[in-house]
């Protein structure tokens, strides 16, 4: 740490800002995909298997954390490119706070998947789902689902780092999407076989699923599960940060 | 403090494999030092080493007079790295480029803008400022690479195999933009696999095998040592490479003969003479050539005589 340490920070964070402005469609897509995700699953596929009451209410809050779990995607890519490329030489070898380039990452990626959010809370909206919640409640969903987020972020740069090369991502992104399906964003774990509902219900992703339909108000949440929504990403950040910043640091060996 | 690089004993391992195996090195202040070795030498190493990405195993690295691994950042505020690959962010734009790594070399927005400004007109890049480096052709990208490298115009630059894979117009580019930055008295270190760059550009060169160095020198005492120029001829018959071995006018040492290419190749000092001699013996003798040139030791050539053993170094052409 030194004194430029959060001005570094703002720089990396800009630069990421910058990309988006260059590659306005790849932004758009990153947007639009969930959303695609949305309404297939409330009008072609739907049908909320086991669901009591509206499936689009059900569905919506699962969604939103399906979304924020695939977000690990994004960031492992972003992250292996850096990597792969001389551009993080340049990073190590100037007077900059290295861990800057990280808190750049961090930063432009909770930012979109807080625009994500919004956009697929609006389109929500637009096919009928509805928050039975106060504004507190309201915001205290959003924030349990950027918090775990903020967990598949760290996940997804200590999975970069040993990954390595942007081929290895695609098989993790392979990977995500059955452990994004093992939970109950889209059915109910009673319509699974025993086993597989223990599963789904261990699934960190299922604990954000369900405290966020609670604070919703909608079908599918169950008291008690805000502190699971809790724990569980702090837990993991808890292991996957210094790891991440452990392999950050490795570099030099 | 003459000295801008002082490397001591360094040795650097992967695995069972010693990349640095006690490597030494000085760099005078204002000169320009060429590494040249072949790939998987330890050049690569031991400018990662100095650049402060990678920590020794063992041995001492100063650069600017500071110490590589306990004075890290004081060693960064002075040195520019000009690595194999492309240093930049593609998706950006060249100025853009300049301005993100002015910023992070703490300029300030106002002075980085000026700065990037200023590089880009230096460099011949102004009017693509605004377009995305993934636009640039090889030689503007290493061009704008350089341009990064020198936004706080280091005291010591390191440039590792600048100019690998660029065609030669974009080599000539490079040439030109390192020969303009020594006359302004920046020390260089140059990593090369190419005898005929390190010849260009450095006052010295220090020749690197399996992490240590083998032989330094200035690029003519090198040449001397391994024979200086060599003249190549091609026949058109096989049957008479022995007949021609024997009766060309050159010293017999350091001939070689390679049959499948019916080629004859020996060292000369005297290049215009020993062509017009080599020519006059093959004449007399009714020998008819398909080829002659005259050319440069290649780095095979160079490491053959320095190290007395067979190197598996490709071709460095």
């Amino acid at each position: 740490m030194n004194t430029y340490a959060l001005t570094d920070s703002w720089t990396m964070t800009r630069r990421e800002l910058a990309h988006w402005a260059r590659q306005p469609v790849q932004v758009l897509v990153g947007l639009v995909f969930p959303v695609m995700l949305l309404l297939m699953f409330g009008f072609l596929i739907g049908g909320g298997r086991g669901v009591q009451g509206e499936y689009v209410d059900f569905l919506v809050p699962g969604m939103l954390a399906l979304t924020m779990a695939f977000g690990l995607e994004g960031t492992m890519l972003q992250v292996t490119q850096d990597l792969n490329k001389g551009v993080i030489d340049r990073f190590r070898s100037m007077p900059m706070t290295n861990g800057a380039v990280l808190v750049g990452r961090c930063a432009a990626d909770m930012l979109q998947s807080a625009i994500g959010l919004a956009v697929l809370i609006g389109v929500g909206y637009a096919i009928g789902w509805r928050a039975h919640a106060g504004a507190g409640e309201f915001l205290g969903a959003v924030g349990l689902l950027l918090l775990f987020r903020f967990a598949m972020l760290w996940i997804g740069i200590h999975l970069a780092m040993v990954a390595g090369k942007p081929e290895m991502v695609q098989a993790v992104q392979i990977l995500v999407w059955p452990v994004g399906f093992l939970s109950n964003a889209l059915a109910t774990p009673e319509t699974m076989p025993d086993w597989l509902g223990t599963v789904v219900e261990w699934n960190p992703m299922s604990q954000t699923a369900t405290a966020v339909r609670e604070l919703f108000g909608g079908p599918g949440g169950e008291a008690g599960h805000v502190w699971a929504a809790v724990v569980w990403p702090l837990a993991l950040v808890a292991v996957f940060f210094p790891l991440a910043v452990r392999r950050f640091g490795r570099l030099s060996r | 403090m003459t000295e801008a690089i002082v490397i001591e004993g360094v040795r650097k391992r992967y695995g069972d494999k010693a990349a640095l195996d006690g490597l030494d090195l000085t760099v005078g202040r204002g000169t320009v030092h060429g590494l040249l070795g072949p790939n998987g030498a330890g050049k690569t190493t031991a400018v990662r080493v100095l650049t402060t990405l990678l920590r020794p195993d063992a041995g001492r690295a100063e650069v600017a007079g500071y110490d590589v691994v306990r004075q890290a950042d004081r060693v960064r505020r002075r040195i520019g790295l000009l690595g194999q690959h492309a240093a930049l962010d593609e998706e950006l734009g060249g100025r853009q480029n300049l301005e993100l790594f002015g910023r992070l070399y703490h300029l300030g927005a106002r002075r980085a803008g000026a700065r990037a400004d200023e590089l880009l007109k230096r460099f011949g890049l102004a009017d693509v400022g605004r377009k995305s480096v993934k636009q640039y052709s090889g030689g503007m990208r290493r061009r704008l690479d350089l341009a990064v490298s020198l936004i706080t115009e280091p005291e010591v630059l390191f440039l590792d195999e600048p100019t690998t894979g660029l065609d030669p117009r974009g080599r000539a580019e490079v040439w030109s933009s390192v020969r303009s930055l020594v006359d302004s008295g920046t020390t260089v270190l140059l990593t090369t696999q190419y005898l005929e760059e390190a010849d260009q550009l450095a006052h010295r060169i220090s020749v690197v095998d399996h992490g240590r160095v083998i032989a330094d020198g200035t690029a003519d005492e090198l040449k001397a040592r391994t024979g200086g120029d060599r003249i190549d001829v091609v026949l058109r018959d096989a049957g008479q490479l022995g007949a021609a071995v024997a009766l060309l006018p050159v010293p017999a040492e350091g001939v070689t003969v390679d049959a499948d290419r019916r080629l004859i190749s020996a060292p000369v000092t005297d290049r215009m003479k020993a062509l017009a001699e080599v020519l006059r013996a093959l004449d007399e003798a009714g020998i008819e050539a398909e080829d002659i040139a005259l050319r440069r030791p290649t780095l095979d050539e160079v490491f053959l005589h320095l190290t007395g053993e067979d190197h598996r170094v490709k071709e460095a052409v």
